[in-house]
């Protein structure tokens, strides 16, 4: 593997008018790392995560890619249907309301095997033999295939969600809230398959969270968000063990103990 | 070469380090934990941190595995031969010196949900690129090694008791060969036959060439192990100026 960032975000910023959504955000994500962006509602993760992912263009600021073939790629600078079939093949992306991210009213198997048609596989059986092992390894069973992913609890849609994404073999994985809104044994059930395929596959992510025990679980390295300003930043452990700032230091006193 | 022998032989080197803690939700005070704190590990002995609870050795530890973060001075580590400031490093630097050269054995287990005991324990294999089957045949080597019943190696350590989790994360400590083990309070809940094996344990690092730093408030364990002790109290800050 070239000993290379993937992502390099320089500067990117994000106004709505006057009121400022994220500001000079710079950073850089390397293959296999987990990037936690946390920070409470309003802070601006969610608007760096969409700038970052292309989903919302930056009011300043660059986000570069390098691509398959080790070339680096301004992605504000691609064509529209590049910055598609980039989204669809090596990206993937995860919302908190599956609704965003599944096809509610075709089946499981078929919202998996739709991202591999997106890239023209057409061959039936290997769509849905690669639909149907996906859906294993996120624990969905082979009898729930048929089923449509709106006769599933909150949990299974998720990692179906999972599984939609990664059926392409991604090397970049966005994760906006992936545990949001669930019960915690199926927090737990989630962040745990999560965890395990992220290290198997070697998988670079950007997971956005206000809570730091997902973080802690899923992230390498952390950036605290406040005000649209990343206040702090280091090895996850680092910034919740011994964190610096006071805003920081505030967040990780503020958590409940068990 | 004869410089690689240097590093191979001092895998660990403190100059200089200075650590406070700045508490910004009580008015910004400053406390000092440690100041100017120097000595090196050569391959194959223990040191022992001495001095009352409170003097920082816990935190010198957690500077030393980068979890806690460095004021001032340098902690330079031989990784894979090359001399690295883990003071100044970068995080993806930290994780990588980790993963292969400085390993930790904290007080407590920090347990993942739904990751049975012998999974926890073979990880550190597996991350090195091990086998999945053989790190967990030596996982379970270690345990049976710990005495931890067969029964719970299948099981998330959340719920065991603390010297059954202590042993778990003993285990997970000693599975790799790591040039540097940094050790803290391992055998604090563990009964006299346990700490008799964790004891060999340490001996058996010592003679593969290890260095070890350890905090061990057990006198008998302290003495079983330690090469030498240094003073902690040495270390501690001078009084603020301001």
């Amino acid at each position: 593997m070239k000993d290379e960032p993937l992502l390099r975000v320089t500067s990117l910023s994000k106004s709505y008018g006057s009121r400022v959504g994220c500001n000079e955000v710079s950073f850089e994500l390397w293959p296999g790392e987990v990037l936690a962006v946390v920070g409470e509602s309003g802070s601006g993760k969610t608007t760096l995560l969409n700038c970052v992912s292309t989903r919302l263009p930056p009011s300043s600021g660059t986000v570069s890619y390098r691509m398959r073939d080790d070339a680096w790629r301004d992605l504000y600078r691609m064509s529209e249907a590049e910055r598609r079939f980039l989204m669809r093949t090596d990206w993937g992306f995860v919302h908190q309301n599956s609704a965003d991210g599944l096809r509610m009213t075709v089946s499981a198997g078929a919202n998996v095997g739709e991202r591999l048609m997106a890239i023209g596989d057409r061959h039936y059986g290997r769509i849905r033999e690669a639909a149907t092992d996906w859906l294993e390894r996120v624990e969905i069973a082979e009898d729930r295939v048929d089923d449509q992913p709106r006769a599933f609890s909150g949990g299974m849609r998720q990692r179906l969600q999972i599984a939609r994404n990664l059926v392409t073999s991604p090397r970049l994985i966005f994760m906006d809230e992936p545990t949001g809104g669930l019960d915690v044994s199926v927090q737990a059930r989630l962040l745990d398959l999560l965890r395990g395929l992220v290290s198997e596959l070697g998988l670079a992510a950007i997971v956005v969270t206000h809570d730091l025990a997902v973080a802690r679980l899923l992230s390498h390295r952390m950036m605290v968000m406040k005000d649209g300003v990343v206040v702090e930043t280091g090895l996850t452990d680092r910034v919740l063990d011994d964190p610096r700032q006071p805003y920081t230091q505030l967040l990780v006193s503020s958590i409940l103990q068990v | 070469m004869r410089e690689k022998d240097v590093t191979m032989a001092t895998p660990l080197v403190v100059s200089s380090v200075g650590k406070s803690f700045t508490m910004h939700m009580r008015g910004s005070v400053r406390l000092g934990v440690v100041e100017n704190v120097s000595f090196s590990l050569r391959a194959g002995e223990c040191a022992v941190l001495g001095g009352p609870s409170g003097a920082g050795k816990s935190s010198i530890v957690k500077m030393l595995y980068g979890n806690y973060a460095v004021d001032t001075g340098q902690i330079i580590v031989s990784h894979h031969g090359e001399l690295v400031d883990l003071a100044k490093a970068d995080a993806r630097v930290v994780i990588a010196i980790r993963r292969d050269t400085v390993g930790y054995v904290s007080q407590f287990l920090r347990t993942i949900p739904r990751v049975a005991a012998v999974d926890v324990v073979a990880e550190p294999l597996v991350s090195r690129g091990t086998g999945r089957e053989k790190a967990e045949a030596r996982a379970r080597d270690m345990l049976r090694r710990l005495n931890l019943p067969e029964r719970l190696w299948e099981l998330p350590p959340a719920t065991f008791s603390g010297g059954e989790q202590q042993r778990v994360n003993i285990a997970r400590g000693f599975i790799t060969d790591h040039p540097v083990l940094l050790l803290d309070e391992p055998t604090a809940s563990l009964d006299a036959a346990n700490r008799q094996v964790v004891t060999d344990m340490i001996a058996e690092k010592k003679r593969t060439g290890v260095a070890l730093l350890g905090i061990f408030h057990d006198q008998e364990v302290r003495e079983a192990v330690a090469d030498r002790i240094i003073d902690v109290t040495e270390f501690a800050p001078r009084e603020a100026a301001a």
